[in-house]
């Protein structure tokens, strides 16, 4: 099963390719099994969502993605290239904002410096920053340090750097997770909207149920610990989304009921292949 | 390409895992052998002069014969009783000066400069005035002692008091405690830690001067007796003398950390040092 | 409101403004003017050989140091103290960089550098004089191998301390090792490469004048006390006064470049405070 796995033929438009993705960790001798197995697809221009309940291993999950990680077994592949370290073309924004921006650079530097990393030339690099700073809606403060802005405006930044480095792919993990309601709606819509506009391909990470349905085409739900897939929930919402009227249709309840039991049963310790 | 990635990889690797605290022990242990064999066979090969580092063995072997003489245990004697007294000055001093300054913003307003200003002039400055004063008795290392080692008390002790909560300040004075009684219960609780931390410093800067006041005015202790033995040619004993000095620089911040961790078991910030 | 707090709304209108500046220039030059006049005068017309009076010695202080001899003693010196201390700064950050971020390494040399740091710089001069003899070189060593410790040591722990996401993140947008080296180990470490660096500034300040007096036939040290053996008092007087001055002037030097190169830290530490 895992040889047949591991040597499927990969569909063209497959750009992040997991198959039995597996992590266990050795604390004081003693095996933790933090991943058991994950197999997903990520295509080209989607946005994926995974959902799951707290301590689900979902940094764990991000990190072996991002190639922070090196996995117990299994694979990774960005564009069919196996992931052993962080691959070119990947962007993470963290949880953490105040913590991923480096706080002696400005903000423009911060956004600039994956760009110079790349070797893009100055001019290149301070249009692509201002460029990316104007999506972000920042553009007033490219000069000033990240510890002068609200948690909400570093977290900004954060996508800023992001987006200028014109990822493949680019994954979040639980970025709105420590910002206040409102700033969370307002971010939500730019994660959307920034997607749209520039065709991102988005892996985002969320223990908030809402959140991944407002945000995703599909929400894989992840298991308890030791993480397996759960489910695999298409959001069949319209494509141009409203903080209002979207999370006041009949189909957005609907599958919020259902991602809510989904999650219910993984608390509850149900694992793939029980009867539901 | 990924091959490339993969191998760089597991290019020295092992240097960036993280150990487990037997794997650290025994590193640490794997250091000092190396570092002790090299003392002992880098002479021997001649890769430096032996005449100048003889190897490790001819320089315990020259320490076991001066511990059996009762002039080193003299000596060593009066060393640590000139660095007792200087530090026990330096922290009395300290202590009720750092109290006053922190404690009344007047003070503390008005001898801030001064201090600025006091503080870098190296007290070695003063060894022609100490010799002139108090020709090479002790009291002329004791003075060298004293400017150097009052200031880290002085300054963590004030620290510590201006760091006195002033919640608790007006809590106590609300319920018309007793001075003495805030002193004990207010006061020094919070000052505690600061003033450990200051008198850490300052017996590792005491016990500096103290070897240096008698290498140079030629106060009786240690430092004295290494240089008589260089200028005798005795080589392998100034070595043994040496590392003698150096065993008691380490004694000396062990057991102050030993103390630290006593005075402080309840304090939680105890291994959070202040950065100043 | 009581007759207190009427006091102290009074004192602080009246503190706002003119007033408020007045008395901070006051508290700044009030204490030194005093210390300083005090010594002029209690010292006017002194009859104790070993205290002249002020007067005399801010009079030799000119012929003394200014014709010929800053030339000849004191500028030598200060090279001797500038070159050593570079070459400890950039040994020790070096080193400091390569230990703070390989586990292993740091595990393997922990405890021999422990004990090496733990022996009172001044007692390698004996050493060093073997090898070196008298004359510049081993002066330039000294200095260097007793600055390095606290400079090694600190950077050590300040790279240790850098944050694990800042350290993700540049891992995941790829920095080259030469913009990791620079913008994420030596800016992460820098504020406590600082700390370090001022330790190693004041014990290499000890070991210039401590190197000149105890065997040299120039510089400022060995000029002081050949004034001291002469008896000449206030030219000795002003070799101690020119130290400090010296002293005093490194530490402003190191004061702001400390301001400008941490800006960032104090900036970030405020807004923590502040607490947003």
């Amino acid at each position: 099963m895992t040889i047949s796995d591991s040597v499927s033929v990969q569909s063209p438009d497959v750009l992040l390719q997991v198959r039995g993705l597996r992590k266990t960790y050795e604390v004081r001798n003693d095996p933790i099994e933090a991943i058991r197995r994950l197999t997903f697809d990520i295509h080209a221009g989607d946005l994926v969502c995974i959902v799951g309940p707290s301590g689900a291993g979902k940094t764990t999950l991000l990190r072996s993605l991002a190639g922070l990680l090196t996995p117990s077994g299994g694979s990774a592949k960005l564009d069919g290239e196996e992931i052993v370290e962080p691959p070119k073309g990947m962007a993470v924004v963290f949880q953490e904002y105040a913590r991923s921006l480096f706080p002696w650079l400005t903000i423009a530097q911060n956004v600039a410096l994956p760009l110079k990393a790349q070797g893009v030339d100055r001019a290149t690099r301070a249009e692509k920053t201002a460029k990316a700073l104007e999506a972000v809606g920042l553009a007033d403060v490219a000069k000033r340090y990240p510890w002068q802005l609200s948690g909400g405006m570093q977290q900004r930044v954060a996508l800023a750097r992001a987006v200028a480095y014109e990822p493949r792919i680019l994954l979040m993990d639980e970025p709105f997770a420590a910002v206040d309601a409102q700033t969370r709606a307002d971010l939500e819509d730019l994660v959307r909207n920034l997607w749209h506009r520039l065709g991102l391909t988005v892996l985002f990470v969320t223990h908030d149920i809402d959140e991944s349905i407002y945000l995703g085409q599909r929400v894989l739900v992840l298991s308890n610990r030791p993480t397996e897939i759960l489910d695999d929930i298409a959001i069949n919402l319209p494509d141009e989304r409203d903080q209002l009227t979207t999370r006041n249709e009949p189909e957005f309840a609907r599958l919020r009921a259902e991602v809510y039991e989904r999650v219910q049963q993984a608390k509850a310790g149900r694992r793939p292949g029980d009867a539901a | 390409m990924s091959n490339n990635v993969a191998t760089r990889r597991s290019w020295l690797w092992f240097l960036w895992t993280p150990l487990n605290a037997v794997q650290r022990a025994w590193a640490g242990v794997a250091g000092v052998v190396v570092f002790l064999v090299c003392l002992q066979v880098l002479p021997l090969t001649g890769a430096v002069d032996p005449k100048h580092t003889p190897p490790l063995s001819e320089v315990i072997s020259a320490l076991v014969s001066r511990l059996a003489t009762p002039q080193f245990w003299e000596a060593l004697l009066n060393t640590l009783t000139t660095w007792g007294i200087g530090l026990g000055i330096s922290v009395a001093i300290g202590v009720v000066a750092g109290l006053l300054i922190g404690g009344i913003p007047v003070v503390r307003e008005f001898t801030a400069s001064t201090i600025e200003f006091l503080r870098p002039i190296p007290s070695v400055a003063f060894i022609p005035l100490a010799v002139l004063l108090y020709g090479t008795g002790r009291d002329a290392t004791l003075l060298l002692i004293i400017y150097a080692a009052v200031w880290q008390m002085l300054i963590q002790v004030s620290y510590g008091a201006q760091d006195v909560d002033p919640v608790a300040r007006d809590t106590a004075r609300s319920y018309r405690f007793p001075k003495g009684f805030t002193l004990i219960n207010v006061v020094v609780p919070t000052v505690l830690p600061y003033a450990v931390t200051g008198f850490r410093l300052s017996a590792s800067v005491a016990l500096i001067l103290a070897i240096t006041g008698e290498l140079i005015i030629g106060t009786p202790g240690l430092g004295k007796l290494i240089v008589i033995a260089q200028e005798s040619g005795a080589v392998a004993s100034m070595y043994a003398l040496v590392l003698v000095t150096g065993f008691l620089g380490l004694a000396v911040n062990v057991i102050v950390r030993m103390m630290e961790r006593r005075v402080l078991h309840w304090h939680a910030s105890v291994r959070r040092e202040g950065m100043k | 409101m009581s007759a207190t707090e009427l006091v102290r709304t009074a004192r602080m209108k009246r503190d706002s403004g003119i007033g408020k500046q007045v008395r901070k220039v006051l508290a700044v030059v009030a204490l030194p003017i005093v210390l300083i006049v005090t010594w002029w005068f209690s010292s006017a017309g002194s009859q104790n050989f070993f205290f002249p009076p002020l007067e005399q010695i801010v009079t030799a202080f000119q012929p003394t140091w200014f014709t010929g001899a800053i030339e000849t003693e004191v500028l030598p010196s200060v090279w001797r103290l500038l070159g050593g201390y570079l070459v400890a700064g950039v040994i020790g950050i070096g080193l400091g960089a390569l230990l703070g971020s390989s586990p292993v390494l740091r595990a393997f040399t922990e405890p021999a550098l422990e004990f090496l740091r733990a022996i009172p710089p001044t007692v390698m001069i004996p050493i060093l004089i073997l090898f070196l003899g008298i004359g510049a070189e081993m002066r330039v060593v000294v200095i260097a191998i007793g600055a390095l410790w606290p400079i090694l040591l600190n950077t050590i722990e300040g790279v240790r301390a850098i944050d694990e996401v800042l350290r993700d993140t540049a891992r995941v947008y790829r920095l080259t090792p030469m913009m990791r080296f620079s913008t994420l180990i030596l800016r992460g470490a820098s504020p406590q490469i600082v700390t370090g660096a001022r330790q190693g500034l004041s014990v290499a300040i000890i070991l210039m004048v401590i190197s000149e007096m105890f065997a040299a036939q120039d510089g400022i040290g060995f000029t002081i006390i050949r004034f001291q053996k002469s008896y000449a008092m206030p030219e000795m007087w002003s070799g101690i006064l020119l130290l400090g001055v010296l002293g005093i002037v490194l530490s402003l030097i190191f004061k702001l470049f400390e301001s400008i190169s941490l800006k960032w830290y104090f900036g970030l530490r405020q807004s923590q405070r502040g607490g947003n």
